[in-house]
């Protein structure tokens, strides 16, 4: 068993980062997430494994930084809340044009622009549905626990990689603020650059040898023709990575009448909601999606087969219902319940709701 | 078991870090917690609490409007939480600069002077752990040793030599804790 510490979401992704072997962190402070570089600052890591942490001046001039050091084949990350994140929109976008693996943290708080720095689920839109310009997609990992901030860094750097694909963590400031128990990971030692020639010498900017072709990190291909088959190329990767990387978690939906759909903060709000209806008397699961894409619309489906109903609980004004009720496509209701601006709501407020829009029918 | 409990006062009375020490007690007897604090413009002075769950189960909710105690150290906070406490739980407060003190029937209410004690015990920073003490006398969740096992992590080895003093402010809350209702 690895180590036991009592920590902050924040801290975690910092301390999981420089336990998975991460070569850099580019990153700007915006409350609710700075104890991300904070906890790196005081780390040290550049002493310890020669990670690079780095304050850049802006999270523009931070995610191009990633831009550059994924380019070399490193295993780099950024993080950041909302309103920076929006700033990073067109770096993301160009990561993702040039096929590039890196990690980017989403400690989201309420918006639109300035808004709160209170907890918020409001970027779901933006991390599954673009932010940035073109046709792309990020893998969107969504974790409920402080347990699984440190779990989901390690597995995003291998999505990433096997892929060639960023990806992003969507928290929110309630997981990254609070304190869980956790264990943490082994060390695994950074890549050497054999390692890094190793995994990804056919496409990364690592010195050209005299047996191959230069390898080129771009985005721009003025041909159309040429672009065509790179946005093909793409959606290609984006189905196989639908077919085999939808994570979710089921919560006692096996006898379930209605079903509650929820992911992050929600999801743990939702589950106490499950137990106060079922000691009511009503059968009440939750499908807690872990990957937000790609989504688990083949579960869903399954499930709309069987169940009287949906409730998607969300801290926003009602964003991933749209994509359960693509799932459900019209076979039982599908009902959205949430709170915004930084609010959380309550398990008990989540349980009248769902009496009110569904069970009451 | 599971205990889920609100600690509410001003910026700098230590609210956090009692918070943090319970939850640490806990991990060190293998329960589940959370600490989840208010966070954002709070500072010394400015409101500040922290929920604490402790359970022998996995956590659902960090985020609670209904708690079994609360722990209580400014009118503000009194005002405000009072009503979240769930009907036969607990209320500890510390009376010092409590005008309006609580006035609910169906809870047990319980009180120590926890900032006067401080002072005679010639340092006020001992104040959140004599009142962890008192909370601790109400419902003895931990051991003494797991308490001290709870301090050991939570605070900084260079801050180590301060466990002895921390110790002896838990045993005067203990000892100077008051019923005022029970249901």
């Amino acid at each position: 068993m690895g180590e036991l510490r009592l920590m902050k979401g924040n801290e975690v992704i910092a301390e999981a980062a420089i336990r998975c072997g991460c070569d850099g962190y580019f990153g700007y402070p915006i409350t609710p997430q700075s104890e991300v570089m904070e906890t790196l600052m005081n780390r040290r890591p550049w002493d310890e494994t020669g990670m690079v942490v780095l304050q850049a001046e802006s999270e523009v001039a931070s995610i191009n930084m990633v831009y550059g050091a994924a380019g070399a084949g490193k295993k780099v990350m950024t993080s950041s809340s909302s309103p920076g994140i929006s700033l990073m929109a067109e770096g993301i976008s160009y990561l993702a044009g040039a096929e590039l693996p890196c990690l980017i943290v989403n400690v989201q708080r309420g918006g639109p622009g300035l808004g709160t720095i209170q907890p918020s689920q409001a970027d779901y839109f933006q991390a599954t549905k673009g932010g940035g310009h073109g046709d792309y997609r990020l893998i969107v990992l969504a974790p409920a626990s402080v347990q699984e901030m440190n779990d989901f860094v390690d597995l995003s750097f291998e999505l990433a990689f096997k892929y060639r694909n960023p990806v992003m963590i969507l928290s929110d400031g309630a997981i990254g603020q609070m304190m869980e128990k956790v264990e943490l990971a082994d060390y695994k030692p950074r890549w050497t650059d054999e390692e890094v020639k190793e995994v990804s010498g056919s496409w990364a900017a690592i010195g050209k040898s005299p047996d191959r072709e230069q390898n080129i990190i771009t985005s721009l291909e003025l041909a159309s023709d040429k672009m065509e088959q790179n946005n093909i190329r793409f959606q290609a990767k984006y189905q196989k990575i639908q077919e085999n990387e939808v994570r979710f978690e089921a919560i006692d939906c096996d006898d379930a009448d209605y079903i509650l759909v929820a992911f992050g903060s929600s999801a743990r709000v939702c589950q106490k909601t499950i137990q106060l209806a079922r000691a009511k008397g009503h059968k009440v699961g939750l499908l807690r999606p872990i990957t937000l894409f790609p989504f688990p619309t083949e579960e869903i489906k399954r499930l709309a087969g069987r169940v009287k109903g949906f409730l998607s609980v969300e801290m926003n004004a009602g964003q991933m219902v749209e994509d359960v009720r693509l799932a459900v496509n019209g076979k039982v209701p599908v009902e959205y319940y949430g709170r915004m601006g930084g609010i959380i709501p309550s398990p008990d407020e989540v349980e009248k709701a769902l009496e009110q829009k569904l069970i009451g029918e | 078991m599971t205990e889920e409990i609100i600690i509410a006062g001003f910026g700098g009375q230590g609210v956090l870090s009692m918070g943090k020490i319970l939850a640490y007690s806990g991990v060190m007897q293998d329960q589940e917690v959370t600490w989840f604090p208010s966070y954002g413009p709070e500072m010394r002075g400015g409101t500040a609490n922290v929920s604490v769950i402790i359970s022998d189960e996995r956590i659902s909710s960090p985020i609670l409007h209904e708690f079994d105690t609360a722990i209580i150290l400014n009118q503000q906070s009194l005002d405000k939480f009072e009503e979240q406490v769930k009907p036969g739980g607990v209320l500890l407060y510390d009376p010092n600069g409590i005008v309006h003190p609580p006035t609910r029937k169906d809870i047990n209410i319980y009180k120590v002077e926890g900032a006067r004690l401080a002072a005679e015990m010639g340092n006020p920073k001992t104040f959140n752990m004599i009142v962890m003490g008192a909370y601790l006398k109400v419902k003895p969740i931990f051991g003494m040793e797991k308490v001290k096992k709870g301090l050991e992590k939570s605070l900084p080895e260079r801050h180590h030599k301060l466990i002895p003093l921390n110790l002896e402010a838990i045993e005067v809350g203990q000892k100077n804790m008051e019923t005022v209702h029970t249901v």
